[in-house]
């Protein structure tokens, strides 16, 4: 098992190697550099020498394949190199988002948690009764419910009827949970409705599955209690889907909160993304894919080794 | 000797009267504005983040809005009664007869932030960083001081520009609220130690950053000015969407934006918050252009031109428009209402402008007519994809244009290759914009000077005769002269060549709780954002 992991962190690096390349070159692809961004934008006057002059200042003076060795050379020593937009290390940037972004990421799976698996389970338990009607009812809504538009509703609730809005900056849980808890529950209970409806879906057809399959039948045949039946050999055999789905979400959730951020004003890894992306700051969007993807490998990387845990005949050589 | 009595009587009794009333009108007013009181934090929300904390390289009201309460400039305006110039750091100042040498009175006492003295030194460290940039360092605004040929500081309370020629825009340009006074011994040791760090002698210290949150300003205890800031803090918050923006000033959360809201984000705060909000309201420094490649075919016809800025009917668009988005005075090359502004019934005979849309069309019909440009002909207009005011005018200036039987496809571009397109001259017409911290000629024309000599003139034409009229305008310190240059300017802009034209200026609405005072709008979103006089009724 210990070789099987270390196999798949080293193939780690391959696979990032090629990831940053094809993100160096479709960011040159696209038209607009931050330099004329920066200037244009405002509508400043800046003639060309200032423009160049800045131009060099970020090295985009220099040929591509000297920018791409560059930073390469600095991947290779964890130096990320400076966000082109505000100069400041990208560690640092990233750093003081990731908090937020991760404790989101968290709670929102939580959420989705402690929904998907007793209701998912609950319909499969009661299937074609109303009770299995209302489960994917309201996990159809959550699938068609977009988060954000949940958020945009919970906020207006909260400002028509309460006259009350959750925190505009971020608290960190270990200075005042409290401060903290009432800015990210709110999108948190937002994105993981969504987040919940996909893994309730995946639970009820996995137990329904498992519940059909002959050691289920066995089990009961030996007059084992039901909920023992349920617990220890059914759910743990029909989660294994379950934790795929949840897995990848959460890798999904660490950089892909856009618009829920928007909603929310917050300082998260999502909204750096995109003002990177429509800033032209090179350095930083080629950091984030890197993080992401690397938040997509390792989570994949954990999936497998639940998966052995929950299922002894799996076993990775 | 009676009448006479009688007289006196009547005098003192008037006297009395006069007095009285003057007594009541003054309370009154002392009433009506409150007395100021100290303390609080004020929170704001801010739309953008801020690049570096360097003004002089800055172009973003995000840098300006949290950073500016942190320094002092030369001169600043008075925000009370814009476009006045007043003293910041200088307390007084003189021209030469020739008016090639302005001398200026540093204020004594005024400390930076680490307790040091701020002298003549600095201003001059401060002012040749902005003009004369040693290399590796960025001036965004070094253009605008071509005049300025050298600064002396005769001793630590004086510092004279000396100038080339000149100049009708140098005080204004000196009262730029981007020329934060640096201190001189840090420059000496690092140019770009402003960049990464603050160090002022504003009204407010710094005191926290988190980037892509907030920004925290305390009070200077040592701010040149007694009494000032009222406010014990201050605190930007960065809002990037303007729902949760508006969402913020209507929670009471954030107190105040002061970039501006529209007019649906007015009446939402309006509505929901009645007697606890204040609208301040002014034109705004600020519109939009429609931009024309002048070297494509058939726009370099300026018969094609003509008959595009004419099919536009301003003086309707502008009741229309002003109900649902920023753009709102029809006016030509200056800020309508502004002292250079061309008066409605002049600027009524300039192509575009007139009042008769029916006689106007027509006549664009005909000029399209003789281009050879047939009925139905397609072409596209490029445009910012951010949907207030750009895509809004975009699709109003494309109706206009289909009423003289043009077929116009919008097309709303992300920034990266929307300017790259306008740059590269990859566009055929488009929608462009302006925003200028004051109302100067030397500013709002540089637009429509040839390409090669502005960065910021996507039409790709030249024309030596308008390079001509503006170094004549800057240079004419007779404002009647130069008034006269000015209208010859305009004209050819936008009547005779008609290379590309405005559609409307912009309106600044600023909603904000009444407990905010102290603070008044002026044209220009750049301006008056040092906090020094705000305060907090409660």
């Amino acid at each position: 098992m210990r070789q099987y992991i270390l196999k798949r962190l080293l193939l780690m690096i391959p696979t990032l190697l090629g990831v940053a390349t094809l993100v160096f070159l479709m960011l040159r692809v696209a038209p607009g550099d931050i330099v004329e961004l920066k200037y244009a934008g405002t509508g400043a006057f800046a003639p060309k020498e200032v423009l160049d002059q800045e131009r060099a200042q970020l090295g985009l003076d220099k040929p591509l394949w000297h920018q791409f060795l560059s930073w390469m050379w600095g991947i290779v020593r964890f130096d990320f190199g400076n966000s082109m937009w505000t100069g400041r290390p990208i560690t640092y940037e990233i750093w003081i988002r990731l908090e937020l972004s991760l404790e989101l990421a968290i709670m929102a799976t939580i959420v989705a948690i402690l929904l998907s698996v007793p209701l998912g389970t609950i319909a499969a338990l009661k299937q074609d009764t109303w009770v299995d009607y209302f489960v994917r009812v309201f996990s159809i809504a959550g699938l068609s419910i977009p988060s954000f538009w949940l958020g945009i509703i919970i906020i207006l609730g909260f400002l028509i009827i309460f006259k009350w809005l959750p925190p505009l900056t971020f608290t960190s849980f270990w200075v005042d949970p409290k401060a903290n808890l009432m800015q990210l529950i709110w999108p948190a209970l937002a994105v993981g409705y969504r987040y919940s409806a996909v893994a309730t879906r995946m639970t009820r057809s996995a137990v329904l599955e498992v519940l059909r399959e002959d050691y289920i039948r066995t089990a009961r045949a030996k007059g084992l209690w039901e909920r023992v039946i349920l617990i220890r050999h059914a759910l743990k055999n029909a989660l294994l889907p379950v934790i795929t789905v949840i897995g990848l979400e959460f890798a999904f959730l660490i950089g892909g909160l856009v618009v829920t951020e928007q909603v929310f004003n917050l300082n998260g890894i999502g909204m750096l993304f995109v003002e990177s992306i429509t800033r032209r700051d090179y350095i930083m969007t080629q950091a984030l894919v890197l993080l992401v993807s690397f938040a997509f490998i390792f989570v994949n990387l954990i999936v497998d080794l639940l998966y052995a845990w929950l299922d002894p005949r799996i076993r990775y050589q | 000797m009676e009448t006479y009595g009688r007289a006196i009587r009547k005098a003192v009794t008037a006297a009395i009267l006069s007095l009285a009333i003057l007594l009541f009108w003054t309370s009154a007013q002392a009433a009506e504005k409150g007395t100021a009181r100290s303390g609080g934090e004020l929170v704001f929300a801010v739309g953008e983040t801020p690049p570096s904390y360097d003004g002089h390289r800055e172009t973003t009201f995000a840098m300006l809005h949290p950073i500016a309460p942190h320094y002092s400039t030369l001169l600043r305006f008075d925000p009370e009664n814009y476009p006045k110039i007043v003293g910041d750091v200088a307390e007084s100042w003189s021209v030469s007869k020739d008016g090639l040498a302005h001398s200026f009175k540093v204020r004594k006492g005024i400390k930076f932030h680490d307790g040091s003295e701020l002298t003549s030194k600095d201003v001059k460290a401060t002012y040749e960083r902005i003009i004369f940039p040693p290399q590796g360092v960025a001036s965004a605004r070094k253009a605008y001081y071509g005049m300025v040929d050298r600064i002396e500081t005769p001793d630590v309370s004086t510092v004279v520009f000396h100038l080339k020629y000149p100049s009708a825009s140098l005080l204004a340009n000196l009262a730029s609220p981007w020329n934060f006074i640096y201190k001189a011994e840090i420059l000496e040791k690092d140019q770009r130690w402003y960049e990464k760090n603050i160090m002022g002698s504003g009204p407010f210290t710094f005191a926290e950053y988190v980037p892509g949150s907030h920004w925290v300003g305390k009070k200077n205890p040592n701010y040149y000015m007694k009494g000032r800031p009222y406010l014990d803090s201050y605190k930007a918050v960065f809002i990037r969407d303007t729902a949760p923006r508006v969402a913020a000033v209507r929670s009471g959360q954030a107190l105040i934006e002061f970039r501006g809201f529209n007019p649906a984000a007015r009446e939402d705060i309006v509505k929901a918050l009645g007697n606890k909000v204040v609208v301040q309201e002014s034109p705004w420094i600020c519109n939009l252009t429609v931009a024309i490649n002048n070297e494509k075919k058939p726009f370099d016809d300026v018969r094609v031109r003509r008959a595009l800025t004419l099919a536009i009917d301003r003086w309707e668009g502008s009741k229309a428009l002003s109900q649902i988005s920023l753009m709102k005075f029809p006016g030509g090359l200056f800020r309508p209402g502004a002292q250079f502004a061309t008066p409605e019934a002049e600027l009524s005979k300039l192509a575009g402008f007139g009042k008769n849309i029916e006689a106007a069309r027509k006549e664009a019909r005909k000029l399209l007519k003789e281009a050879g440009v047939p009925e139905g002909f397609s072409f596209t207009l490029k445009n910012r994809n951010v949907k207030e005011p750009y895509e809004v005018t975009g699709v109003f200036v494309i109706d206009q244009w289909r009423q003289i039987g043009l077929n116009v496809t919008h097309m709303p571009q992300e920034g990266g290759p929307y300017f790259n397109d306008f740059r590269q001259g990859n566009y055929e017409t488009g929608i462009d914009f302006n925003c200028d911290f004051m109302d100067e000629p030397d500013y709002q024309l540089l637009k429509y000077l040839s390409s090669d000599k502005s960065p910021l003139n996507y039409g790709r034409y030249k024309d030596s005769a308008l390079d001509d009229l503006y170094e004549k305008q800057s240079r004419a310190t007779d404002s009647k002269e130069r008034l006269k240059f000015l209208r010859q300017f305009e004209k050819r802009v936008l009547d005779e060549q008609a290379y590309q034209f405005h559609v409307l200026w912009w309106q600044r609405i600023i909603p904000h709780w009444t407990k905010v005072k102290g603070w008044k709008i002026t044209p220009s979103h750049y301006l008056n954002q040092d906090l020094r006089d705000v305060w907090l009724e409660e």
